[in-house]
């Protein structure tokens, strides 16, 4: 690929990611009731080859230990080689790893909410890391508006 | 070659033309009904929709606040096309029959000494006694408040930016029906008194920067400490330091866990998960979407014959958050996890 197409396509998805969200976090209210949206989320992640590794229960904590709370999740994810990589070749991104996203009901509907993974280019000025950076931002954005026009 | 590229500059141009569309629903979706409801009921956000809201805030008042946001209390500044905000502003008006306010830009010349008394009398236990507004992050999340509103920051500077004198004279003559906001008019102060009380709002502009505008300026994005000890040894260092710090472990688990087949996870990458709860009870209160947060870890590798143990930093993160209140938890967070890797590794 050359500079001029790599360029374009990186104006290209960070055209994209504007409309998605104007500020540093990745947010979305779904119509859906929270255990709908759960499932359209865990589809959305599957969908684009990524495995969930865990859903922390959050709201389950705070019950048991006397707080209240309504549906408060935790989704854990990401791609194998992916990480394995990642892990070995730039080991200061594993505090980062798996990528995550909170979900969360309010009242009848469900929020999720994540940070661009764009942002990780801040933290992380390397050429090399970018692409995937990059490449994470538009799944993340396919998947939240996945789960944003589910019904 | 060329159509691809042409094929790009379209995808680009259609981008820029529909960011560029004078609907108003359609950026107002995207960019305000997560907090704000889809229709305007409110949330994170405060109620748009709502009756009173509408008949004492101008169309420039919401064209500032969209625009400039408010610094440190969660609404973000936008970078929308003001076609776009105009649209948005449109959309939100939508939802009341009456029309919008006209509001004078002049300045009112009250007392503002008068009005510094009258203030921390009628104002100052819902919007703080210098203006820093209530506690937590917009109306109802999922739980129980008392509130079906939070006091705005009278002190922000996005705030006094987008309100006229005559807009606060108004909020302040006529309440706001629906939320804690009464009538001082009804409330049994005169015109005049108003007056000095908006007088005085008006002179936190000169105030020093307030603590709900001074988002914290942070450095690293991981936070990093070697280990003198073998992996097995650092991973019970830290759960031992994380519960000498009050907090409960959770689990342990590979890096990769769920990720490989059970049985074959990297064991030179674990992941330590533990929890204050009355901490995040807290944290969710002040920002429910403080989540990317949780629950706290540390994670212990083994690389090249060294263990390190690393976790980020939520100072760091806190600033995507535009959430003063937050930043303040999220710099203590850092130094509980700077702690807990200092024990470990003693």
């Amino acid at each position: 690929m050359t500079y001029i197409s790599r360029f374009l396509c990186a104006a290209l998805l960070l055209g994209l990611s504007a409309i998605a969200c104007a500020d540093q976090l990745l947010m979305i209210r779904s119509s859906l009731p929270f255990p709908e949206a759960m499932l359209a989320l865990q589809n959305a992640i599957t969908t684009r080859g990524y495995k969930v590794t865990r859903v922390q229960n959050v709201d389950q904590g705070l019950s048991k230990t006397g707080y209240q709370t309504d549906n408060y999740k935790v989704v854990f994810y990401g791609k194998p080689e992916e990480v394995a990589q990642i892990a070995a070749k730039h080991p200061e991104l594993i505090p980062y790893l798996p990528l995550n996203m909170a979900i969360f009901a309010e009242q009848n509907s469900t929020i999720l909410v994540t940070s661009h993974p764009g942002e990780l280019a801040n933290f992380f000025p390397n050429p090399e890391l970018s692409a995937m950076f990059m490449r994470w931002e538009k799944d993340l954005n396919e998947i939240v508006n996945e789960v944003h026009e589910a019904k | 070659m060329y159509k691809f590229v042409i094929f790009i500059l379209l995808t680009l141009a259609a981008t820029a033309q529909a960011q560029a569309a004078p609907d108003g629903a359609k950026p107002y979706a995207r960019n305000c009904a997560v907090c704000h409801g889809e229709n305007g009921s409110g949330g994170l956000g405060i109620p748009l929709s709502l009756a009173s809201f509408q008949v004492t805030v101008s169309n420039d008042y919401l064209r500032k606040t969209i625009r400039l946001g408010r610094p440190g209390r969660v609404m973000p500044p936008s970078s929308l096309s003001d076609v776009e905000i105009e649209g948005i502003v449109r959309f939100i008006r939508s939802w009341s029959k009456e029309p919008a306010p006209l509001f004078s830009a002049t300045r009112i010349k009250g007392d503002a000494a008068h009005g510094r008394q009258l203030y921390a009398a009628h104002c100052a236990t819902c919007h703080g006694a210098n203006g820093g507004g209530g506690k937590g992050t917009g109306i109802t999340f999922s739980r129980p408040r008392d509130l079906p509103i939070m006091a705005p920051a009278l002190n922000n500077s996005g705030f006094l930016a987008a309100a006229t004198d005559s807009m606060i004279r108004t909020t302040l003559m006529r309440g706001r029906e629906g939320t804690p906001m009464a009538s001082f008019l009804k409330n049994g102060l005169k015109e005049k008194d108003i007056d000095d009380i908006v007088s005085f709002v008006r002179s936190f502009e000169q105030a020093p920067k307030s603590g709900s505008a001074n988002l914290a300026e942070t450095e690293v994005a991981v936070l990093m400490m070697d280990s003198p000890y073998d992996l097995a040894t650092t991973i019970e260092n830290v759960k031992r330091a994380a519960a000498s710090s009050n907090f409960i472990f959770i689990r342990e688990q590979a890096l990769d866990f769920g990720l490989v087949p059970e049985g074959q996870e990297n064991p030179r990458q674990h992941i330590i998960y533990f929890c204050s709860f009355s901490m995040l009870n807290q944290a969710l209160m002040t920002d429910p979407r403080v989540g990317l947060f949780l629950p706290c870890r540390i994670t212990v590798v083994e690389q090249d014959g060294k263990v390190k143990m690393m976790a980020v930093n939520p100072k760091r993160l806190s600033r995507i958050f535009n959430n003063a209140e937050l930043s303040a938890m999220c710099e203590e967070m850092t130094r509980h996890y700077l702690a807990i890797m200092e024990e470990a590794a003693l």
